[in-house]
């Protein structure tokens, strides 16, 4: 029996706070719409299949006005975490932050310590790329097997968020077809980092996650 | 850089309408930056030191959006994945049996042959896994959780698996937004993102 009671379900939805507002946009009240606020993360085989591409995008929603101003926040370091032998411990860490227009990537390396504290390990493999300014077209730098790129792109991400809104509001009782991307004509910060895969493994699965973290 | 010579460009232009002792200083500061950006890929005078703090992390898409309750968000998210399973399985594991009738009755699994319990401890560590060896997706219809794409329709992933029952077949205005592209084309070679509207 799996009638749907869709009152009974619209109620536990709202009292568990089962609000989506996209992929990761907005997921956390401490870090709402700040600049160290994760939208996305993407991992996928580069154009070139021995490529291995990491794609993070920071402050969502934002409209073409609020693009053309935005920028990278110095104070917040991006941290790729790169787990190899599956015991979800970081083994090798990318870690990009901005400094005077340029994007510094480091890495991919083994990190000094790992958790919720880092320090920038300066001394590795560093590819330095001019972030890319709204009008532009896309710089890009490639340091021993890492490209690197930053700056506004598309908010890759679409959903009817609002219409998700009205079904666990109780208001609608399912989603439209067609359905609204939300997320259309919206941009965000780019960061996307290509990374040749025998600098992470020859084989098998990792485990990935994205840190933004504040000094 | 551009921006940067701008900038520099329009202080000096105010400067000159002001005075020139200031207009000196004006000059002075642009040997001083332009100095700094001749150091090239070694960077000495930029600093990188000092410690930074987790602040926001995240995966799979919408894992802390979706299944953790609104006062569990901010400690979740401060939470490694090493440990987030311990503290948050029986949470996610309840949120969906209340959440979804595909989960509600004994025996319910979705389409991976997943009861909610093994559902939950999968999405209970907050990770992407990525395979080093083939097809990189969230679901493709024969892959499953081998990365994420570009193009892949996470969200109804998601609500399919949540709501869809064993077959996909279950609650189908709840496990499908029918948004199932972006609304530009991405890129085949890098950056591979579309250029911002």
């Amino acid at each position: 029996m799996k009638k749907f009671k869709f009152a009974a379900v619209a109620l536990t939805m709202v009292a568990l706070g089962l609000i989506i507002v996209a992929a990761d946009h907005i997921d956390a009240p401490a870090v709402q719409g700040g600049s160290s606020d994760i939208t996305d993360f993407y991992a996928f085989q580069g154009e070139d299949n021995s490529n291995m591409v990491f794609a993070v995008n920071l402050q969502g929603l934002m409209s073409p006005a609020a693009t053309e101003a935005a920028t990278f926040d110095e104070n917040v370091l991006v941290e790729i975490n790169i787990d190899t032998d599956g015991d979800f411990i970081e083994d090798l860490v990318i870690q990009a932050i901005p400094r005077n227009g340029r994007m510094h990537v480091f890495g991919p390396a083994a990190p000094a310590s790992t958790g919720t504290q880092s320090t920038i390990n300066s001394t590795a493999n560093q590819t330095i790329v001019d972030i890319t300014g709204y009008n532009d077209s896309p710089r890009m730098a490639s340091n021993g097997g890492v490209t690197v790129f930053a700056g506004p792109r598309d908010d890759p991400f679409f959903m009817d968020f609002a219409r998700y809104g009205e079904v666990v509001g109780g208001t609608a009782p399912g989603f439209n077809d067609p359905g609204s991307d939300t997320f259309a004509g919206t941009n965000v910060m780019s960061i996307v980092i290509e990374v040749a895969k025998n600098i992470i493994g020859s084989t098998g699965t990792i485990n990935t996650w994205v840190e933004t973290k504040e000094q | 850089m551009q921006l940067r010579k701008n900038i520099i460009l329009k202080t000096l232009n105010l400067n000159i309408m002001k005075n020139i002792k200031i207009l000196t200083f004006a000059i002075l500061s642009v040997f001083i930056m332009v100095s700094c950006d001749d150091d090239g890929g070694d960077s000495p005078m930029l600093d990188f030191s000092g410690n930074y703090t987790l602040a926001d992390q995240m995966g799979r898409p919408a894992i802390n959006t979706v299944f953790i309750p609104a006062a569990m968000k901010d400690a979740y998210n401060e939470t490694l994945p090493r440990n987030q399973s311990a503290s948050y399985m029986s949470t996610i594991q309840n949120g969906l049996m209340a959440l979804s009738p595909a989960f509600a009755n004994a025996g319910d699994q979705n389409a991976l042959g997943q009861d909610a319990e093994a559902f939950a401890s999968l999405l209970s560590t907050d990770v992407l896994n990525v395979s080093l060896d083939g097809p990189t997706t969230f679901y493709d219809g024969t892959n499953v959780l081998t990365g994420r794409n570009l193009t892949d329709d996470v969200i109804t992933v998601e609500l399919l698996l949540i709501f869809g029952g064993e077959d996909f077949t279950e609650n189908p205005t709840l496990s499908d937004d029918n948004v199932s592209a972006n609304d530009k084309a991405f890129l085949s070679s890098f950056p591979y993102l579309a250029s911002p509207f």
